[in-house]
């Protein structure tokens, strides 16, 4: 572990970020729930640096999207799927994201499969591992920490996965 | 929610010898967890790679991504990528809006859920591990 030190390399004039925390606090605030969320927190962030060039690497991608649609009473698990014929689309209806703004009907959108696979095709990444998995969405970071992301590790060495990249929508 | 558990999770793997990138729009919670390395986009929550059907666009973004694997030599490294959802700004009003307008609704919204939540404990639909 090294003390966290967020180095910026921002490019052009960007509006301000979105704080989505605060959002959050008081949407469920106004939907009566009584005590604020606590966020996730750490004074350290773990590094590992890269152990060989990505070109030479097995890339992993982590979702945070479904497999199928889930309804209100399906427990979340850890899921995994193939990465040589991956879905046609992937479910979040359960989850929470920009209904105003945009919609889930492009996987590229969420899920860049294709742009992935057309970088290893020229070499910029040295292959996809066989699976993808799905990241199940969990208020309890006990949960999610004690869990699910064990098992992610553990499916991810399973599959000799040397990189990982995490898109959460 | 979502960038909060793949902010765990990359902590997690990170941790264990897999270097990781997250991709994700929720600027605020991921650097309040803490990741190895976050690629930002300001788009809306649910496109993280880019608006729907622009090849460019999408293209750009998960290079960028992959890119900051080699780019990245410390922990905590947030590179903001230069792309934006549209000219009218107007669209980052709308996600968990708060309003007088839909005050009653959210209320009505949130007693539904309690009762629900409640009938799922009841009723053991959750989660035991």
């Amino acid at each position: 572990m090294i003390s966290r030190s967020f180095r910026e390399a921002a490019t052009g004039a960007m509006a301000e970020p979105i704080g989505y925390m605060e959002r959050t606090r008081r949407y469920y605030e106004a939907q009566g729930f009584g005590k604020a969320y606590t966020w996730a927190h750490f004074d350290d962030v773990p590094f590992t640096p890269l152990p060989k060039p990505v070109s030479d690497s097995t890339l992993v991608l982590i979702t945070t999207m479904a497999l199928y649609d889930r309804g209100a009473s399906d427990v979340r698990h850890v899921a995994s799927c193939s990465t040589g014929e991956p879905p046609v689309r992937l479910y979040g209806d359960d989850l929470s994201w920009d209904r105003t703004a945009t919609h889930l009907e492009d996987r590229e959108s969420y899920f860049p499969i294709n742009v992935l696979n057309e970088l290893v095709r020229r070499g910029r990444i040295g292959a996809l591992a066989d699976r993808f998995h799905c990241a199940p969405t969990e208020y309890s970071q006990r949960r999610t920490r004690q869990a699910d992301a064990p098992e992610i590790l553990k499916r991810c060495r399973e599959d000799r996965a040397d990189i990982a990249l995490l898109v959460p929508i | 929610m979502c960038h909060q558990t793949v902010s765990l999770v990359a902590r997690h793997l990170e941790s264990n010898g897999i270097p990781t990138v997250v991709l994700g729009a929720a600027r605020d919670i991921v650097t309040h967890c803490g990741v190895p390395r976050f690629a930002f986009v300001d788009l809306p929550l649910g496109n993280p790679s880019g608006k729907p059907y622009d090849r460019d666009m999408q293209a750009a973004i998960a290079t960028a991504a992959i890119d900051l694997f080699e780019t990245a030599s410390e922990p905590g490294t947030v590179v903001t990528l230069p792309y934006r959802w549209s000219d009218d700004e107007s669209w980052r009003d709308g996600y968990f809006k708060v309003s007088v307008a839909n005050t009653d609704a959210l209320r009505r919204a949130g007693e539904e859920r309690r009762a629900a939540r409640a009938h799922l404990r009841a009723t053991g639909q959750v989660r035991t591990e």
